[in-house]
Parts: structure tokens; C-alpha cells; sequence
């Protein structure tokens, strides 16, 4: 279990972060062209064979950017389900154009589902990535449907987080092509995978409101000293530190737990649970440390702060992954209800 | 096969674990250069690379071997060791060998009742007299004083320069006429601790680590191997204080309420996090590039030490209320995970305390690791004697 960064990595994230940063326009196709979006997928299907090490790699420095790309929808998520169907040659079709970069897609169930999802043949709503996909995943009676977004009826919402926006989906009516295998196992690897490379793009989120607000400590005056030379300024901050030293290891445990398969839903619910309170403690206290700056539109941590809260919720909430670790780790809860009813004394007669 | 594998099978060839008296068995060892590898050779050392150590400690294991029982002196082996094979000269390292064998316990004569976090503000006074030097003051926190033969000491010799330029650094023999050491009671009832009193105690010359008035840097040493040591080696989930919890919640199913139960389950995950933070920080070391992550490991492990041993506590509802017992114990070993639920509360307050406390070492991190401005030192320049006390 290598929970640090290889060269490789560390040549992908450079590589990454220079695409993202000198560019604010056409970043996926640019992204496409350098086989970031599909790392993890084996070379037989059209990906680079590298593994979620690389992928998660990837998702932080997205994080570190609050890139507005379908990478987690489409190449994480949409890519895991189909993976687990890779024996129908209609999904396999499909991965090949995913891996190609030639399309996307999108699974369509709310953002915030982690343990159950709503049946599809409904009104799906809050879907992330259907207003780009290219084709909708749909879980339909336990099978996967495919749908191509021209035929269903998307229509977008109004998101708290602009940089992933929401859409409600609704594909009754439409012609599908329903995939053979298990289409719930397809869905629950789906969420797993995204879940876990989540916790990367947290870690990223984090570090990008470490380092912003640091920078900014350093070089804001008031009380003629440097903010960051005020005690109480400086042990928040090192307090921030330290958690993200924390959620960077648990993000890397679980990135290489995709990889290897093991212990991978203890790992991927540790990292979840934890890294998604670090990134939206780090963006809440970047806001307060940056003063009235931090509440204009024009900075752009509102980004990083929208994101990180609307993250806390994607796939899962921190205290949705405590209780999926329960009985993983034998913490089992209380016995039988707690009524929570104040004590009624006895009286004695 | 390696040196090291080769002098094992040597060292269990020529001294059966099996009939071999102890110490005698250790003295052989430290001779053979097994004692810690990274040593030099003549010292208990090959000259090796540390990661040879734990080939050499598991394959003794193995065999059976007599350890050094080295939780019992962890000061001798992780801060005065270091210290005396970087300053010491060749007399004082004949020190070394008692000391890895702990037939020598050592201890350490830092902290003052009016020095903690600000260690270099000492005032125990050392004094020139002859080949001697005259040492008087009073120390304080001194683990394993009552058993100890010899101190690491840092005393005053210069009052009228900055603080950090008047100190030298030396070995103390404990058992020196006016060594006088008294047990510190803490709030768990226990002496842990001890009070040293040092009145007139005489230390040869030959015995001072280091330059005179250098005993600031010398000290460095020392407190660098304490957090290298700090490091340990890796530890398996559920280890430690959580694992105590985690016990104690499964064993009373009956007082479990839903919101305890989100508690304890926040909690885990931040054990977990920090073990394997604490993975990776080992992987970086063995890598060659030591992170600052170490500060973060002391400053979560205290963080969440009296986080779970106080829901602990409370958890345990009426038992919570009862305490083990408060008579005054001088246990040789500390175990901050030992005892009763009540003892591991208290116990656990001075995590945040000792070995540099949470908020000097958020003071180090700001600093040193996000460059943030240091602390304005307004005794920086001013005479010791002149700094208010």
C-alpha cells in the first residue's frame, strides 16, 4: 500500500495543472487530448491502462481548479457502470467511445445518492452531467438503459454549484436499449468509484484554499504587520494543515484501494467521510480569513466554497458513509429504537 | 545472504537465546554491532542504513532473543544515545554500551518550573570550579528519575548573554551527592513523573557534551531524535485508544444511543486517518524525504487521544463515575491506553502538554512549514539576566 505520489503521478498532476491553468476555454477536448479522462480504463478498450492512482491524480488538481468538466460524471462514474457490463458489446461500444473521447456520458441518478437511487423510468432529479452527456445511463428495473440525451427531455436546474451543473432528467417516452447484466451492481460500482475519487477532488479543493489563503496572510497589512503574523490567524491555518495532511492520506488509500480491490469499501467511506468536512472547513475558513474580500463575486473562492458544500453531499454525506462503515468495522448501533423520551420516575406507592 | 543477516546467525550461533544469561546475550549483541545498526562500528553499530534494523530486530525475534526491553528506556535509547555519539568523545562513549543493554537507565534534566515551552530560559546555574563544574536548580517532569544512573542535563553557564548563547550541555550521574529527585504526583493519582533538586551537585568537566556555551545547539540533537523516534513503526487499524473505545462500545450494546454512535463513528475515522497518515509519513521517511508531517501526527494524536477517552467516560455512564484507584503509584512504564476509562482521560490532558505542546506546535507548523511570520522574540537580544521572570 504506496500512499505517496510516483514520478509519474507527479509528471501527470504538472502536467495537468499547466493545461488548466493556461487555459479557460475547451478544457475537456483539451484534456481528451492529453488522456486524462481515461487513465484508469484498460488499453483493450481505448484507455491509457494506468489505474484510479492516476485518475485521482487528476481529480485533485480538477479540485484545485473547480474545472467545469464532465471527468467524474463521464470518465469516473459512466465509466465504472459500463465497465461492469463490458460483456454486453453495446457498453463495450460505448467505453471505446468514451476511452476515444469521441462522446459522454452521464449516469442518471441524483448527485446525492450513495445507498439507493430512484428507479428511472421517472423524473430523475438533480443529475450531474446530463446537459453535456452525449448518452444517459439510466437504471431501469434493475438493468442499465441506454438513452441518447437527444431523446430524453433534460432540463436544467438552478445549482448551488455552478461549476457542476444540475439538470432533472426525464426520459418516460423515450426509446432505450436496456444492457444485459446487473445493472444495480453496475450503478453501486458507479457510485463507489465516484465516491472515491471524490475524495481526491476534495483534497484538491482543500489545498487550493490552504495555499490561496496562506498567500493572501502573507501579504495582507492591517494593524501594520501582515495578517498571517497574528497568532490566532496562523494556528487556524495550522490547523487546516494538519487535516489535510490526514485527508490527503485517506484520498490515496482510497484511490489505491480502486485499484486493487482491496478493502476498498472500508477505504472509500473513510476518505469520503472524512476529506468532505476538511474541504468545506478549508473553504469556509478561507472565506472568513479573507475578509470582505472573500464574500465578493468577483474572488473566486465562492467557486471553491459552492463546490466543496455541494461535494459534502455528492454521493454520499459524511455521516451516510459513517453509517455505511457501521457493520463494515463491527460498530453496530444502538438495540432497537431510542426514544429519546425524558425519564418518567418511578412512583413509589 | 547480508553483513547483517550473517552476524545474526553468528551472534545465535555463539550465544544460544535458549541458555544464554540475558545481559549477557545483550552484550554480545551490542558487541556483534546488531544493537542499532545505523551506529558505527566499535559503538554497537555496523554503519548500516536504518532500514537494515528491522531485519535484524525480527530475525533475533525469531530466534527467541532477549530484547532491551527498550520502552523502559526509550530517554537512554532515543535522546541521550544520539546526543552522546554526535558530542560525545571517546571516554563518554563507553556510555553507550550500559545504556543499550539498560543495565544504565538514563534520564533527562531539561524542563524547569520556570522553563517549558520556553526551554531555552533555564535558570539552573552551572558554576566553573576547578576540573568541576557546580550545578544548582530545580528540573521538573523528569520521567524515570528514581531508576536512573545517569541524566542529559543543560544547565546556565554564562547569565549575561541571550538566553540561547549561556547554556552547555552535560551528563549528570545521578547518584552524585546533592541530587535529590521527588516524586510528582498528577491529577490520575500516579507518579509518573519526578522533581529533581539539584543543590552544589559537582560534574567533572569530562563529563560536558559539547562546547561551552553550545549547549542550545547540543540540545537540538537531542530533541530531533525524540521526534524521529516519535515515527515508531507502523501500527495496524483499531490500534491504540480506539481500539480500547471501540471495545468498550461493544461490549455494552445496551448504553449505545444513536447520536453516541455517530460520535464514535467520526471518531474511528479520524483514528483511521491518522494511522494511515502515519503510513504514509513512514513511506516518506523511507524515501528519503522526511516530511514536517511529523508535527501532524502529534498534534492529531493528542486531538483525538482526549476526544475518545473523554466520550469514553461519558459513555460509560455510572461507571464513568467511578475512578480505579487514586492511591500514589510509581509505575515504570506508561501506558496511556492502560488502566480504567477515568485514568485514560486524565491521562490523555497531557498529551497536548508534553514533548512540545499543541500550541507551540502550531506555531512550528505556521512558520516553518507555510512560511508565515515568526513570533516576535523580544528577549532575542536582552542578557538572560536581565529577561523578567
Amino acid at each position: 500500500m504506496n500512499l505517496l505520489y510516483s514520478d509519474v503521478e507527479t509528471d501527470l498532476r504538472a502536467s495537468v495543472a499547466d493545461l488548466l491553468g493556461d487555459h479557460s476555454t475547451d478544457l475537456w477536448p483539451r484534456l481528451v487530448q492529453v488522456g486524462a479522462h481515461a487513465l484508469h480504463v484498460p488499453e483493450e478498450l481505448g484507455g491509457q491502462g494506468a489505474s484510479y492512482r492516476e485518475t485521482a491524480v487528476v481529480a485533485e488538481e480538477l479540485g484545485r481548479f473547480v474545472s467545469p468538466v464532465p471527468f467524474l460524471t463521464s470518465a469516473v462514474m459512466a465509466t465504472a457502470a459500463l465497465t461492469h457490463l463490458v460483456d454486453d458489446p453495446r457498453a463495450r461500444d460505448l467505453l471505446q467511445r468514451l476511452a476515444s473521447g469521441s462522446a459522454t456520458a452521464a449516469l442518471v441518478v441524483p448527485l446525492s445518492s450513495w445507498d439507493s437511487w430512484p428507479d428511472g423510468s421517472g423524473l430523475v432529479q438533480s443529475v450531474a452531467g446530463a446537459l453535456t452527456a452525449d448518452v444517459l445511463l439510466v437504471p431501469i428495473e434493475g438493468r442499465l438503459h441506454l438513452v441518447p440525451s437527444a431523446d430524453a427531455t433534460v432540463t436544467p436546474v438552478v445549482s448551488f454549484d455552478n461549476s457542476r451543473p444540475l439538470a432533472d432528467v426525464d426520459v418516460s417516452g423515450s426509446p432505450t436499449t436496456a444492457l444485459s447484466g446487473p445493472g444495480d451492481a453496475a450503478v453501486r460500482a458507479a457510485l463507489v468509484a465516484g465516491a472515491g475519487v471524490l475524495a481526491s477532488e476534495q483534497v484538491g479543493i482543500a489545498t487550493w484554499c490552504l495555499d490561496t489563503t496562506v498567500a493572501h496572510l502573507k501579504d495582507r497589512h492591517q494593524f501594520g504587520r501582515p495578517l498571517g503574523s497574528f497568532q490566532a490567524l496562523k494556528h487556524r491555518v495550522a490547523d487546516l494543515w494538519q487535516s489535510l495532511v490526514l485527508a490527503r492520506a485517506t484520498a490515496r488509500h482510497a484511490a489505491t484501494a480502486l485499484t486493487t480491490g482491496d478493502d476498498t469499501p472500508i477505504a472509500v467511506s473513510v476518505a469520503q467521510s472524512f476529506c468532505s468536512p476538511v474541504a468545506v472547513r478549508a473553504a469556509e475558513e478561507s472565506l472568513q480569513l479573507h475578509g470582505g474580500i472573500g464574500m465578493t463575486w468577483e474572488h473566486p473562492l465562492h467557486h471553491y466554497l459552492k463546490r466543496a458544500k455541494a461535494n459534502e453531499i455528492a454521493l454520499g454525506t459524511p455521516a451516510r458513509h459513517r453509517a455505511t462503515l457501521a457493520p463494515l468495522v463491527d460498530l453496530p448501533g444502538p438495540v432497537g429504537a431510542f426514544s429519546g423520551a425524558p425519564p418518567s420516575p418511578t412512583v413509589v406507592p | 545472504m547480508s553483513q547483517a543477516r550473517e552476524l545474526v546467525a553468528a551472534l545465535l550461533a555463539a550465544h544460544d537465546p535458549a541458555t544464554s544469561e540475558r545481559l549477557e546475550f545483550l552484550r554480545a549483541r551490542f558487541d556483534a554491532g546488531l544493537a542499532w545498526v545505523h551506529f558505527p562500528v566499535g559503538l554497537g553499530g555496523l554503519g548500516a542504513a536504518r532500514a537494515v534494523q528491522q531485519e535484524v530486530d525480527e530475525a533475533l525475534a525469531a530466534a527467541g532473543a532477549p530484547d532491551n526491553n527498550p520502552r523502559r528506556i526509550g530517554i537512554g535509547l532515543g535522546m541521550a544515545a544520539p546526543t552522546i555519539l554526535a558530542y560525545g568523545s571517546a571516554e563518554q562513549h563507553r556510555l553507550l554500551r550500559p545504556l543499550w543493554t539498560g543495565e544504565e537507565v538514563w534520564c533527562q534534566l531539561f524542563s524547569e518550573p520556570g522553563a517549558g515551552s520556553d526551554l531555552a530560559a533555564l535558570a539552573t546555574r552551572a558554576r566553573r570550579d576547578g576540573d568541576d563544574w557546580v550545578v544548582t536548580g530545580q528540573k521538573v517532569w523528569t520521567s524515570s528519575a528514581h531508576n536512573a544512573r545517569w541524566a542529559i542535563l543543560v544547565a546556565r553557564t554564562d547569565p549575561d548573554v541571550p538566553k540561547h548563547a549561556g547554556l552547555t550541555y552535560f551528563v549528570c550521574d545521578m547518584t552524585a551527592p546533592g541530587v535529590d529527585v521527588r516524586p510528582l504526583r498528577q491529577i490520575t493519582g500516579e507518579a509518573e513523573f519526578n522533581e529533581v533538586f539539584l543543590t552544589d551537585v559537582r560534574i567533572p568537566d569530562s563529563y560536558r557534551l559539547g562546547e561551552v556555551g553550545d549547549g542550545w545547539r547540543v540540545a537540538q540533537t537531542t530533541l530531533m531524535n525524540e521526534r524521529v523516534a516519535i515515527g515508531g513503526r507502523a501500527v495496524a487499524r483499531e490500534a491504540g485508544m480506539i481500539g480500547v473505545v471501540a471495545e468498550t462500545w461493544r461490549a455494552h450494546p445496551d448504553r449505545r444511543t444513536a447520536a453516541a454512535h455517530d460520535r464514535l463513528l467520526a471518531l474511528w475515522v479520524e483514528a483511521e486517518a491518522l494511522r494511515l497518515a502515519g503510513v504514509r509519513l513512514r513511506q516518506q521517511l523511507a524515501a528519503g524525504s522526511p516530511g514536517p508531517e511529523g508535527s501532524a501526527m502529534k498534534l492529531g494524536f493528542a486531538q483525538l487521544s482526549q476526544a475518545l477517552s473523554g466520550f469514553e467516560v461519558e459513555f460509560l455512564a455510572e461507571d464513568g463515575l467511578r475512578y480505579d484507584d487514586w492511591t500514589m503509584r510509581r509505575p515504570e512504564l506508561v501506558d496511556f491506553t492502560g488502566r480504567g476509562a477515568g485514568y485514560r482521560y486524565l491521562r490523555a490532558k497531557g498529551n497536548s502538554i508534553e514533548g512540545g505542546t499543541s500550541e507551540v506546535l502550531r506555531n512550528i507548523i505556521a512558520e516553518r512549514v507555510l512560511g508565515l511570520p515568526a513570533e516576535p522574540r523580544v528577549d532575542k537580544d536582552v542578557p538572560w539576566k536581565d529577561l523578567p521572570r
